[in-house]
């Protein structure tokens, strides 16, 4: 049955999903939005520290040239120059969109406040406390809610992605399971996918949701849509193991004063003001994860974040539910006692290549969000992936609209859900979690690398492995043979076998999935549509 | 510390429900209700406390740190979220752990809250134009957008009922920023009076239960000034 003859549709209604939506609407563009739980329980609520923009506030000098900078150089220089040009320029007018949908930024005086975040060293980061991802999203919630009263979004909270067709290089269809209901529909149309971060193939060991399962971007590599930067895995400094999951301590504890710390000869040593005396603590997150590998690999024990520098006034008004959430879950009170931390799997700068305007390789098909690999390069900048969501999410709906047209959605059948198609099994995900992370740790070399394709390789023909893991797995490979390609170290990869970052390999990742072989190549940042199709 | 999970289980298009226990041995002092569903449904072949073979136990879960809402459910008779019950708080003997009970129950421990979103909607609950974002409203601004519509409040209100006018205290806080920082909110007010003041008997029990502490006593005297009270804005 046709749903509207000129619509797009949306899955994953987190920050990018959500910003997709508002920006059809506002152009009375009808769109369907996808998602396995309400935006409400998204992954972005979780976001802490704050998002970025050079608004100059503070009297620092800062401008969108210098967040190019350093977005550039945080992803050693294999982002698109173009793309992320868009992203820092038109940072300011997101954030002061943002302002005007009702999101009570932290101010003072009228001026609206910015913290200092990890590789900037302008304080260039605007926040709502410590809880800015859930209070952004509250107003974005709010402001859907009014084009769905209007007829032109309509949300469909409880819809997992399961399925893909592609034909020539174009979209034809996808098909969703209704959760409550078990019936599965297939729908046509433009379409674009916002579902968050491959956390899901490291399950119970990031710092992410559960929801983000890393199934809608296994589903797509395996639909032929081209994958990019997938040996790019952020593991964040301050994380915390907590039941099912690793808690993360924000960056804004480091912005706002925290420092870390080791035992050496029984004395506190503040490795990172040792070795980095301009960034100190706040350098960008892939330096400092490496620095603590091996400050305890050399002096053994705990690392620990020191914040009982930080003022109560600082507590109060800018960290307060941190503060909270450190107490609860590990009973430490962190303006008494230093916390133990380590770095945990925490954001994915790979994921589903798009060009400038979000458009993958498959016509009629977009990305946006942490979903998509397009501004972070090799190592995202915090409070970077919160304005990738948005200013993403906003050009993709632009692109979309363009080729906006009828879409069709066919009838539910309640007996079309197979769970050996559709379903995933615990012992797989979890054989499968532990092969990669034996060969994408902090510190990567080709002996595991190369055991890791084995384990792969034998589990992939394991009885009765259901499509879906099958396709999980066909991921996980592509995500390890990237990284054995990538003979350098840069960013979040490194290489103990090749310690030094190559001229040769400035230069992005893609990996596509053709004639039922996985390739790998390397291509010019952003230029990949052109070359792939070559 | 060895506990016994009681669990209240409904199979998909059934509307009979029925008990069924499982063991499980704490990993930690601070384990919470939601790590023992989690390792509970990934034993290898499943079984009950009685041995017989048994279902994954499906539950909403996806922050696993009381900042979704997902996880509401009813352990010992108070609702709460799982991943931020403690089994060592709820001491060693038998817990209980049912669904919430104002909502129609999908399976298990899943329901259909699509009641609270359906609500806001009924409210208008939006902006129709820029907002104040007055300094002074910060605070409440801040700690009315940190609502997770988990339905919590809703559980233990006396007066709410799916369906009927009075919508309860989740769509309080997002009302009542909205109204605060719009200047024209002659409809809403109606609205305002009409599905929450007129129906809340000021038990005030959802101030007590609500996970993440948002106090709605001081919502609602906010919201009453401006859309009852009809004084002026700052
Ligand atoms: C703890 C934490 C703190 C963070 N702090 C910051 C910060 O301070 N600053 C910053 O810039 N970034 C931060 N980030 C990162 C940032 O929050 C995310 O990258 C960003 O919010 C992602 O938004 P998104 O729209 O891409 O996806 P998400 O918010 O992850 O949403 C994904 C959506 O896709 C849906 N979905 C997934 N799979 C499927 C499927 N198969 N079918 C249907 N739907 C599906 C989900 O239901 C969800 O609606 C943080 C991340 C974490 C985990
Ligand atoms: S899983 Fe998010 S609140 Fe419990």
């Amino acid at each position: 049955m046709i749903y509207t003859k000129k619509g797009v549709n949306i899955i994953g209604a987190g920050l990018s999903g959500l910003l997709a939506a508002m920006t059809l609407a506002e152009r009375g563009i009808e769109c369907a939005v996808y998602s396995s739980q309400p935006s409400e329980r998204a992954q972005s609520v979780l976001a802490e520290g704050g998002i970025n923009a050079a608004l100059d506030t503070m009297g620092e000098k800062d401008s969108p040239d210098e967040h190019y900078n350093d977005t550039m150089k945080g992803g050693c220089y294999i982002a698109s120059e173009d793309a992320v040009k868009g992203l820092t320029d038109n940072a300011p007018d997101m954030v002061k969109k943002l302002c005007r949908l009702g999101v009570p930024f932290n101010r003072d005086k009228g001026r609206l406040l910015l913290r200092n975040f990890g590789g900037q060293k302008k304080k260039r980061t605007a926040f709502a406390k410590s809880s800015t991802g859930k209070i952004i999203m509250t107003a974005l919630i709010d402001e859907v809610r009014k084009y769905e009263n209007k007829g032109l979004v309509k949300r469909y909270p409880h819809h997992e992605l399961i399925d893909m067709t592609t034909i020539n290089g174009r979209l034809e269809s996808f098909a969703v399971r209704d959760s409550f209901s078990g019936e599965v529909f297939s729908v046509t149309g433009s379409t674009i996918l916002c579902t968050g971060g491959l956390n899901g193939f490291f399950e119970g060991v990031t710092t992410g949701t559960t929801q983000n399962t890393g199934n809608a971007a296994a589903i797509a590599f395996d639909a032929g849509v081209l994958m990019s930067g997938l040996e790019f895995i952020q593991y964040h400094p301050t994380t915390i193991g907590i039941c099912g999951k690793r808690m993360l301590i924000s960056e804004a504890a480091r912005g706002e004063g925290g420092r870390l710390y080791i035992l050496r000869d029984g004395k506190p040593w503040y490795f990172m003001e040792d070795k980095y005396p301009e960034l100190k603590n706040l350098m960008p997150r892939d330096v400092v994860s490496r620095e603590m590998f091996f400050a305890s690999r050399e002096y053994g024990g705990e690392i620990f974040l020191d914040m009982t520098g930080i003022k109560d006034t600082i507590w109060e008004k800018r960290l307060s539910d941190l503060r909270e959430e450190i107490i609860s879950y590990i009973h430490i009170d962190p303006r008494i006692t230093p916390v133990p931390v380590s770095p945990g799997i925490h954001f994915f700068m790979g994921g589903i290549y798009t060009d400038n305007r979000h458009k993958t390789n498959i016509d009629g098909l977009y990305a946006a969000g942490e979903a998509a690999c397009i501004y972070h390069g090799a190592n995202r900048l915090g409070g970077n992936s919160m304005l990738g969501a948005v200013y993403g999410g906003m050009t993709a709906a632009l692109s979309a609209a363009e080729t906006a047209g009828e879409i069709r959605q066919s009838k539910p059948d309640g007996n079309a859900c197979n769970d050996h198609m559709f379903g995933s099994s615990v012992m797989i995900r979890e054989q499968l979690r532990d092969i990669l992370l034996s060969g994408l740790g902090i510190v990567r070399n080709e002996n595991e690398l190369l055991q890791s394709l084995d384990k792969l390789s034998l589990l992939e023909k394991e009885k009765n492995i259901g499509a879906t893991d099958q396709k999980r797995i066909r991921l996980g490979k592509a995500m390890i043979l990237s990284a054995l390609k990538r003979k350098e170290s840069r960013g979040a990869h490194y290489r103990m076998d090749f310690p030094e970052t190559s001229d040769k390999y400035r230069k992005q990742s893609v990996a596509l999935y053709h004639n039922e072989k996985i390739e790998i190549d390397f291509c010019h940042p952003g230029d990949a549509l052109k070359e792939v199709q070559k | 510390m060895r506990s016994v999970l009681k669990i209240l289980r409904r199979d998909r298009g059934d509307n009979r429900s029925h008990w069924q226990c499982f063991e499980y041995e704490s990993q930690s002092e601070s384990d919470t209700v939601a790590a023992a569903l989690n390792s509970i449904n990934s034993r290898n072949k499943l079984v009950d406390i009685n041995g017989a073979p048994a279902r994954a136990i499906e539950w909403e879960h996806s922050c696993l740190q009381k900042k979704c809402g997902a996880c509401a459910m009813v352990i010992n008779g108070k609702p709460c979220l799982a991943c931020g019950t403690k089994l060592s708080e709820l001491g060693s003997g038998c817990i209980t752990i049912q669904p919430l009970k104002k909502f129609p129950v999908i399976c298990d421990l899943v329901v259909d809250r699509s009641i609270l979103f359906e609500n806001l909607k009924r409210m208008r609950a939006w902006l129709e134009n820029d907002p104040y974002l007055s300094e002074g409203f910060q605070d409440l601004a801040y700690e009315s957008s940190e609502c997770i519509q988990c339905g919590c409040c809703l559980e233990v209100c006396p007066n709410f009922y799916t369906g009927g006018s009075f919508f309860g205290m989740s769509v309080l806080p997002v009302t009542m920023r909205i109204i605060s920082e719009s200047a024209e909110y002659r409809e809403l007010s109606k609205l305002y009076s009409k599905h929450i003041y007129n129906g809340c008997g000021k038990s005030l029990a959802c101030k007590k239960i609500c996970p993440k502490g948002i106090d709605t006593e001081k919502m609602l005297v906010n919201a009453n000034i401006l859309a009852v009270w009809k004084r002026k804005k700052r």
